[in-house]
């Protein structure tokens, strides 16, 4: 079976709609997962669970621009989705802007920022670009948590909800802001497809194989990263705002090392280089997640011995081990098994291949 | 005639996810000097590389009726092959007598003769080999792997940069070692290879296209003008332009 | 003066504890190209075991110490050479692979440790003398900040010894250099990398009884505080070299008292900005050749 293989591009946008529109048709139906949804779709308790696992999908598709895409090992990814949450908490709190225009504002600090560490990071590579960006986030970290007074340190900040229009407001209004979430998601899925598909997209492509081959036809690997690295960083900033008014509010965890590594994580799970993948690795993380917490908490676990009720007990003991595991014996993810599955298991990453090749063909096209 | 003591064949290899080596087949003998010839960049050095599985590769290698194809590096060296790679890569921040000390296996038993080749060195021993000319450099790189018993050496262009006399005490060198081991040579100066050399193995694009003996292949004019690009009378048998 | 040779001293003493995370990632960087991000959890479990050795003996005494410092260092060098030995070995040479596996190994011990010895910090006593203090030129130093300074500066002379004076230690040296002319030489590398592996994670695990000292408490995110600060630290040093690391280790803790003293508690901020001025002046670090 090769069903995957011989999709036309028109034909997984088209599948793609679909699952948009039955996404957006959630909140008005009354389905139940029992075991992987804690209750009816309807209901906004499931509702926020979901609304959070599409924000996670947005901003894993953005860490994907970033490393799938241009093969920046970034460590600081969450600093840009801490800067547009804390940003537009921010400026909502001591400003009278209403909603929009404050998010304009904070988007004008963010593209500011990122330009400015982005320049900055870009001027090592590999290794050295993770630890350098590791370095900055936590001095982000670190500013909020030493600034209560303005970003209610490691309380956390709440959303001043005097600007924000009613229906984004309250538990009731919950599948607006699922519905805030999805076309986030399909917004940012366009534009990164799109950067794919564009010289740039290109380019940035062919620098992370092979840095040399482009230096010698005559283009600077550094602006297209940086835009690259600009334009990531704007959209993770967005996937923030949305999260702030989807919370109420945001914590210091959101800017911590130890959240970008769970977006670094929920790529991985679902494939490095695919934006599919990086979807439904954010849905199978937040789910799983929620439902090991809750694992965590249930009798079933409280009645085992230590040495099996302590692991059990620790969600991300288990993401951690089940990350390790991928890594080692499942590459490319989820994305990557769904591929092997559908070529009868023969080749090892072949979409990395072609696409590094096709990308490669673009270039000597254009120059 | 013997069995060849290195047999490659449809041999393929492939850096940093480009191929490199389309297919390569040929035989090295038991006895004396194999020259493999070609112009820059046919991929001489990958060949050699990819015997040792220094780079990614594929097709059949045999060494002394073994398969070797399938064996980490160091399974191969260990197995009796010395390698004198491209530009020397003596360890530059290690002294000479490390260097040796790194390289030799079983105590170095030929530790005499790499003494009487090289005598500068021993004169050198203390010395970091990164503070060397390129013509010591090129000795270290051949003492360590002359030092050893070995069954075969691969020697990558070990005359390349050095100046005139230098490149006669290296083939002398090789020389004296080819008494003893065979020798797969990659060689660009044509004197060193009739120097050297009883058979010529030739590459283009990534495939053999001659194999024969080298007085053969090196009188033939046509034949070294249109594999190497090289007039044979500009290096004639006396020439200076090494 | 006296506190300025305060700020010193103490700053030395915490440079300390960053050497000794710093040597182990900048030997395993220079050698293998991975950046372990598990390095700081060999550091966290040092300290508990270290703890769990305290508990177990008379708490207060210069033998008990001695042993929880020999059990944490054997604990972080098996820890360590069993996650190369099991872990990154099978990725070989696939960098990216292998900072990953790292990656979630931090992750999963972190959330383990949690459960093990609870997310809050447990107190740490040690000999009465360590909470003395030892005048010098008028300032009242805490006596652990010597300790901490001898530990590190024995560490690294032991790693500068063993890599002179052993044949593994040449291996090493010649592999940080270029790897693959080593396994060229018929030398299979790899042991050499389980031993880097066992000699950072000995000093983290050292570093990590240390640690719980000079801060009073383990908690389980001992070590990943301290993981961050060390990154910072091997960078400006430059990747893969140890002078670099022991330089760049007293200069940015130094610098970080200093910060915090004078300039308001911005000593952390005041390591960033160092480290962005590197960067613009010297991509490669002080002392680095590869960026
Ligand atoms: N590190 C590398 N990355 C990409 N291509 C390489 C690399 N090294 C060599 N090549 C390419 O491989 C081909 C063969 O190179 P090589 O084996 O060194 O040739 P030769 O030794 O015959 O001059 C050349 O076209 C060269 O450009
Ligand atoms: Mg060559």
């Amino acid at each position: 079976m090769k069903l995957l293989t011989h999709m036309k591009p028109w034909m997984w946008w088209a599948v793609g709609g679909a699952i948009a529109v039955f996404a957006a048709l959630l909140p008005l139906i009354n389905l139940s997962i029992p075991g992987i949804l804690p209750g009816p779709t309807y209901t906004p308790g499931t509702l926020q669970l979901l609304a959070l696992a599409l924000l996670f999908s947005s901003l894993a598709l953005s860490y994907h621009l970033l490393f799938g895409v241009g093969g920046m090992l970034s460590f600081g990814h969450a600093l840009y989705f801490a800067l547009g949450a804390y940003g537009l908490g921010i400026v909502l709190k001591t400003t009278q802007l209403s909603l929009v225009p404050a998010m304009g504002l904070t988007v004008a600090a963010v593209i500011c920022i990122a330009y400015l560490l982005g320049a900055l990071s870009l001027r090592v590579t590999g290794i050295s670009f993770a630890m350098v960006t590791l370095a900055f986030a936590q001095a982000g970290n670190v500013l909020v948590r030493r600034n209560p007074q303005i970003t209610g340190g490691d309380e956390g900040l709440q959303l001043e909800t005097q600007n924000v229009p009613d229906f984004l407001l309250g538990v009731l209004n919950t599948r607006n802001l699922y519905w805030v979430a999805l076309a986030l998601l399909i917004i940012v899925f366009i534009v990164v497809a799109l950067f794919e598909h564009s010289r740039a997209g290109h380019v940035v492509t062919a620098t992370r194989e092979n840095e040399l081959r482009v230096r010698v036809i005559g283009i600077r690997p550094f602006m297209v990263k940086l835009v690259t690295f600009s334009i990531a960083s704007v959209l993770a900033a967005l996937v923030g705002m949305v999260h702030l008014l989807l919370q109420s509010g945001v914590t210091a965890r959101a800017s911590s090392a130890d959240f970008t590594l769970t977006i670094l994580v929920i790529v991985v799970l679902g494939g490095v280089g695919s934006r599919w993948g990086a979807v439904v690795g954010a849905i199978v993380y937040t789910l799983l997640d929620q439902r090991l917490t809750a694992l965590a908490s249930s009798d079933a676990i409280a009645g085992l011995p230590a040495i099996l009720r302590i692991p059990l007990s620790e969600p991300l003991f288990i993401l951690g081990t089940l990350f390790i595991l991928v890594v080692l014996f499942l590459p490319g993810g989820i994305a990557g098994a769904v591929q092997r599955m559908d070529k009868g298991g023969v080749r090892r990453n072949p979409a990395k291949e072609t696409s590094s090749e096709i990308a490669r063909d673009k270039i000597e096209e254009v120059t | 005639m013997t069995a060849p003591i290195l047999r490659v064949e449809g041999l393929g290899a492939r850096i940093a996810g480009q191929q490199v080596v389309e297919s390569v087949t040929f035989e090295v003998p038991a006895r004396g000097v194999t020259a493999l010839l070609g112009r820059n960049g046919v991929g001489k050095t990958s060949t050699l590389k990819g015997i040792l599985g220094l780079i990614e590769r594929w097709g059949a290698v045999e060494f002394n009726g073994e398969r070797i194809d399938n064996l980490a590096t160091h399974r191969i060296i260990q197995s009796g092959i010395g390698y004198v790679p491209e530009d020397r890569e003596v360890f530059a921040s290690l002294s000479v007598a490390e260097n040796m000390r790194l390289a030799e296996r079983n105590g170095g038993p030929n530790r005499e003769l790499v003494d009487e080749l090289f005598p500068e060195l021993l004169a050198r021993a203390g010395q970091l080999a990164g503070t060397l000319s390129g013509g010591q450099q090129q000795m270290v790189s051949l003492a360590r792997a002359l030092v050893n018993d070995n069954t075969l050496l691969l020697i990558d262009e070990p005359t390349k940069g050095l100046a005139p006399l230098i490149v006669l005490d290296v083939t002398t060198a090789l020389g004296r070692a080819a008494e003893a081991v065979p020798i797969l040579l990659v060689e660009q100066n044509l004197q060193v290879v009739r120097a050297l050399a009883d058979t010529v193995v030739v590459l283009e694009s990534g495939l053999v296209v001659f194999t024969g003996p080298a007085n053969e292949f090196l009188d033939n004019e046509e034949l070294t003008t249109e594999l190497l690009g090289v007039h044979l009378t500009d290096v004639g048998a006396t020439g200076d332009n090494a | 003066m006296s506190t300025i040779v305060l700020l010193i001293i103490t700053g030395l003493g915490l440079g300390a504890l960053y050497f000794l995370v710093a040597s182990g990632l900048s030997l395993i960087y220079g050698l293998m190209g991975v950046l372990n991000f598990a390095h700081g959890s060999f550091l966290t479990l040092g300290a508990f075991a270290g703890l769990e050795i305290a508990r177990r003996m008379d708490g207060a005494s210069w033998i008990t110490l001695f042993a929880s410092l020999v059990v944490g260092a054997v604990v972080g060098a098996v820890v360590a050479a069993a996650t190369e030995f099991f872990l990154i070995r099978r990725l070989y040479n696939r960098h990216i692979e292998q900072v990953l596996v790292t990656v979630g190994l931090a992750l999963a011990t972190v959330a383990l440790f949690d459960g093990i010895w609870g997310t809050d910090p447990t107190y740490v006593t040690g000999p009465a003398w360590f909470s003395e203090t030892t005048e010098i030129l008028g300032a009242k130093v805490p006596n652990d900040r010597f300790v901490l300074i001898i530990a590190a500066v024995l560490v690294l002379l032991g790693i500068v010894l063993f890599l002179k004076f052993t044949r593994f230690g040449l291996i090493i040296r010649a592999g940080v250099e270029n790897r693959s002319m080593v396994t060229a030489l018929g030398i299979d590398v790899r042991k050499a990398f389980t031993v880097v592996f066992a000699i950072g994670g000995a000093a983290a695990g050292l570093g990590g009884v240390l640690a719980s000292h000079y801060f009073g408490y383990v908690s389980p995110q001992l070590g990943g505080s301290l993981l961050i600060f060390a990154f910072i630290v091997t960078v400006i040093g430059g990747l893969g070299s140890l002078a670099g690391a022991a330089i760049a280790s007293a200069l940015v803790a130094v610098l970080q008292q200093f910060a915090n003293y004078y300039l308001g508690g911005t000593g952390d901020l005041t390591v960033v900005l160092l480290l962005a001025a590197v960067l613009l002046i010297r991509p490669t670090g002080l002392l680095g050749s590869k960026a």
